[in-house]
C-alpha cells in the first residue's frame, strides 16, 4: 500500500479501514459467499479429526486467556470463609451474592472511583481527539521542510513509557500545581497516547482523495472551511476509531500517574481505588473481585460492540508502514 | 496550493497544539531527566550538580548490571511466548470453523480491562495455599504441597512473564489474524490444487508471508515489554530479594521509594538509551521492508 496513492476512490460512508480488516467483515462476507456457493469451498474442509484438534486448541487457548475471569468471577461468588480454607475447590461450594452488596461498606467511595475510571478516559480521549485531528490532516496533506523528522519525533515518543519519566513529570506537576487532581492523571495520559493516533488518523486522511480539497479550493472555500466541511466529515469513521482505541488506552492503561501523582481518595480511578480492600489486616478478595467486575462491566459490553473498530485501529495502527 | 507560504503557516498551526502539548509533556521531561542525572536532586529544594557521580555509583556499587541483565532475560522470554502464542491464536481463529466469531470476541478481555485489575486477578490465583493455580495442581495430585508462586526468585520470575504474557497475547493474536486474512486466497487455492498440504501451505505460504507482521510485531512487543511496570510492581514489587526487579522498577524504587531524584533520573536514562537503540531498530526494520514491497 502506497500512502501516496491519492487516486483510491472512497466510496461514500465507506470506512476502508474497518473494511479491510474487520474479522466481522470477513466473516459476513464468508457468510454472503456461503450462501451463494451451496457448499463450503474444498479447500476449507476439514477432517473430523482436524475439527476435533482446533476446537481443543481453541478450548486451550482461550482458557489461558479468560481463566484469570472465570476464577475471578467464581471468587466473587465464594464466602471469604470457603475462599480461605483447604483443599481447594474451582467451583464454589455455596453461593453467595453477599460480596455484591457488601464491597460498598468496604470501600465507600467505590462508585466514586468507577465514575473517575470513565470521566479520566473520557477527557484524555476528547483532548486527544481535539490535538489529533488537526495535526494528523497537517501529515497527511501539507509538505514542509522538516516534516518527516517531526513526524519520526512523534512516533519516537511512543516508545517512551511514562515510567521513565516519571521524576520529572512528578516536578512539572507539582510546579503546574497539578498534583492530586484529575489533571495530574489526565495530561501525561493523553501525551502519551497522541502520537499513534496521529499515525494511524494520518494513514486514514491519505486515503481521501487530494481532489476533494483541491475542489473545494477552487470554489473558494477557505483552508480551515475545507478541513472542517470536507475533510472532517469523510474522515469521521477514522476518528471514531482513533477515539475508541484511545479511550481503550486510556482506560486500560491508568495506574503509574494515579498511582504516583494523586493521593486524593475521591479522585482515583478503579485500578488505584481497588487498592484499599488490600490495606485491611486481609485482602477481602471475593469484594475485589467483585468489584473489579461491576466495575469494568459498563465498559466491557460497550467495546463487545465497537469490537471491529478495535481490530481496524490496531492493525491500521500497529502496521505503520 | 499546497507549497505556498500561506499553506506551510497553516499546516504548522494545525500542527502546533500537538507539537506544544508533546515538548511540554515528554520532550521537557526526557531533557530535564537527562539534567537531573547529572545532579544530587532529592525531596530537597535545590540541587548541586555531581557530574558523572551518579553514573559511576550505579555501575560501580550494587547489582546494576544484574539488572539489566535480568531485564533483558525477562524480556525476551515474554517476548519470544507472546510471538508463538499469538501466531498459534491466529492460526487457530483464522480455521474456517463455527463458532469462529465468538472465539475472536473472548480473546480481547485481557487487553481491553484495566491492566491493574486483570493483574489483581493474577495475584489471587497465585496465592500459594488458596489460589487457583496452586490449588488444581495438588487436587490434580501434580505437585505435593502448596506452592506460593510469587514467594520464590525463580517462580516469581516466571510468574510475572506469564501475566505479561497473559496481557500481550490479545494484541499479538488479532494483529497476527488480520496479517493472516490479507494474504490473498489465491495462493493457497494454487498450492491446494497442486497437492500441498495444509501444513506446507502454511510454512511455505503464510510463514514467509507473515515476516514483515512477525518482525514490526516483535519488534513493538519488544519496546512495550522492556517498560512494563504494572505486571512486576503488582504482583511482587520488584521482590523477593530483587528476583523481579527490572530496570523500570529499580529506577521507580531508587526515585519514587527512595526520593533519590538524581540517582533515579541516571538509572532513567540507561533506560532511555536501551529504547533509543530498539527504536531505531524498528524504524530501520520498517524502512527495510517497505523498500522490500517496492521492489
Amino acid at each position: 500500500m502506497s500512502f501516496h496513492d491519492s487516486k483510491v476512490t472512497l466510496p461514500a460512508g465507506a470506512n476502508p479501514l474497518a473494511a479491510s480488516a474487520s474479522s466481522v467483515a470477513e466473516l459476513s462476507k464468508a457468510k454472503a459467499k456461503a450462501k451463494a456457493r451451496p457448499s463450503k469451498a474444498m479447500i476449507d474442509r476439514y477432517h473430523w479429526y482436524e475439527v476435533a484438534a482446533l476446537y481443543a486448541g481453541i478450548a486451550v487457548f482461550l482458557f489461558f486467556v479468560l481463566a484469570p475471569f472465570i476464577e475471578g468471577f467464581l471468587v466473587s461468588l465464594k464466602p471469604l470463609a470457603q475462599l480461605f480454607s483447604t483443599p481447594y475447590s474451582f467451583i464454589p461450594k455455596t453461593w453467595s451474592f453477599d460480596a455484591y452488596i457488601n464491597m460498598w461498606t468496604s470501600v465507600p467511595a467505590l462508585g466514586m472511583h468507577i465514575f473517575n475510571s470513565f470521566f479520566i478516559s473520557s477527557v484524555v480521549t476528547l483532548i486527544v481527539v481535539a490535538i489529533v485531528v488537526p495535526a494528523a490532516y497537517s501529515f497527511a496533506r501539507f509538505n514542509f521542510g522538516g516534516q518527516a523528522l517531526l513526524l519520526g519525533m512523534f512516533l519516537a515518543v511512543n516508545m517512551f513509557s511514562g515510567a521513565v519519566l516519571l521524576i520529572p513529570l512528578f516536578r512539572l506537576m507539582r510546579s503546574l500545581g497539578l498534583l492530586n487532581t484529575y489533571f495530574a492523571m489526565i495530561v501525561p495520559g493523553a501525551a502519551f497516547l497522541i502520537p499513534s493516533s496521529i499515525w494511524l488518523l494520518r494513514t486514514y486522511m491519505m486515503r481521501i482523495p487530494r481532489e476533494l480539497d483541491e475542489a473545494a479550493w477552487v470554489d473558494g472555500a477557505s483552508r480551515l472551511y475545507t478541513l472542517r466541511r470536507v475533510i472532517l466529515p469523510l474522515a469521521m469513521p477514522g476518528i471514531v476509531v482513533v477515539a475508541i482505541m484511545t479511550f481503550i488506552g486510556a482506560y486500560a492503561q491508568q495506574f503509574i500517574f494515579a498511582l504516583t501523582f494523586n493521593s486524593k481518595t475521591e479522585f482515583m480511578p478503579l485500578p488505584v481505588g481497588l487498592f484499599a480492600f488490600f490495606g485491611k489486616q486481609e485482602v477481602i478478595w471475593n469484594e475485589l473481585m467483585a468489584a473489579s467486575f461491576v466495575g469494568i462491566l459498563p465498559v466491557m459490553i460497550v467495546i463487545i460492540f465497537l469490537q471491529r473498530y478495535l481490530v481496524a485501529g490496531l492493525t491500521a495502527g500497529a502496521v505503520k508502514q | 496550493m499546497t507549497s505556498s507560504r500561506s499553506a506551510t503557516i497553516f499546516a504548522l498551526a494545525l500542527l502546533a497544539p500537538a507539537l506544544i502539548y508533546i515538548l511540554t509533556i515528554v520532550a521537557y521531561p526526557l531533557v530535564d531527566t537527562i539534567i537531573l542525572s547529572f545532579t544530587n536532586a532529592s525531596l530537597k529544594a535545590g540541587y548541586d550538580f555531581v557530574g558523572w557521580a551518579n553514573y559511576q555509583r550505579i555501575f560501580g556499587v550494587g547489582n546494576f548490571t544484574e539488572v539489566i541483565v535480568r531485564t533483558f532475560i525477562w524480556t525476551f522470554f515474554s517476548v519470544t511466548t507472546k510471538m508463538v502464542i499469538g501466531m498459534a491464536g491466529a492460526v487457530l481463529l483464522n480455521a474456517a470453523i463455527p463458532g469462529q466469531a465468538v472465539f475472536r470476541i473472548l480473546t480481547m478481555p485481557p487487553w481491553i480491562v484495566p491492566m491493574a485489575i486483570g493483574i489483581y486477578m493474577w495475584s489471587w490465583m497465585y496465592n500459594g495455599q488458596f489460589g487457583m493455580i496452586s490449588g488444581l495442581l495438588q487436587n490434580f495430585g501434580l505437585v505435593g504441597g502448596p506452592v506460593a508462586w510469587l514467594a520464590y526468585g525463580h517462580t516469581a520470575f516466571w510468574a510475572t512473564i506469564v501475566t505479561d504474557v497473559w496481557i500481550g497475547v490479545p494484541m499479538v493474536t488479532i494483529y497476527f489474524l488480520a496479517a493472516m486474512q490479507s494474504i490473498p486466497k489465491d495462493l493457497y487455492e494454487a498450492a491446494w490444487t497442486d497437492g500441498a498440504g495444509r501444513f506446507y501451505r502454511f510454512r511455505r505460504i503464510t510463514v514467509p508471508l507473515m515476516v514483515p507482521a512477525i518482525i514490526t510485531m516483535s519488534l513493538l512487543s519488544l519496546i512495550a515489554t522492556f517498560n512494563s511496570f504494572d505486571i512486576i510492581w503488582i504482583l511482587t514489587q520488584g521482590g523477593p530479594s530483587g528476583s523481579t526487579t527490572t530496570m523500570i522498577i529499580d529506577t521507580y524504587k531508587t526515585a519514587i521509594g527512595s526520593r533519590k531524584y538524581g540517582e533515579g533520573a541516571a538509572r532513567a536514562v540507561v533506560i532511555c538509551i536501551f529504547v533509543s537503540l530498539f527504536c531505531l531498530a524498528y524504524f530501520r526494520a520498517v524502512r527495510k521492508l517497505q523498500q522490500g514491497e517496492a521492489k
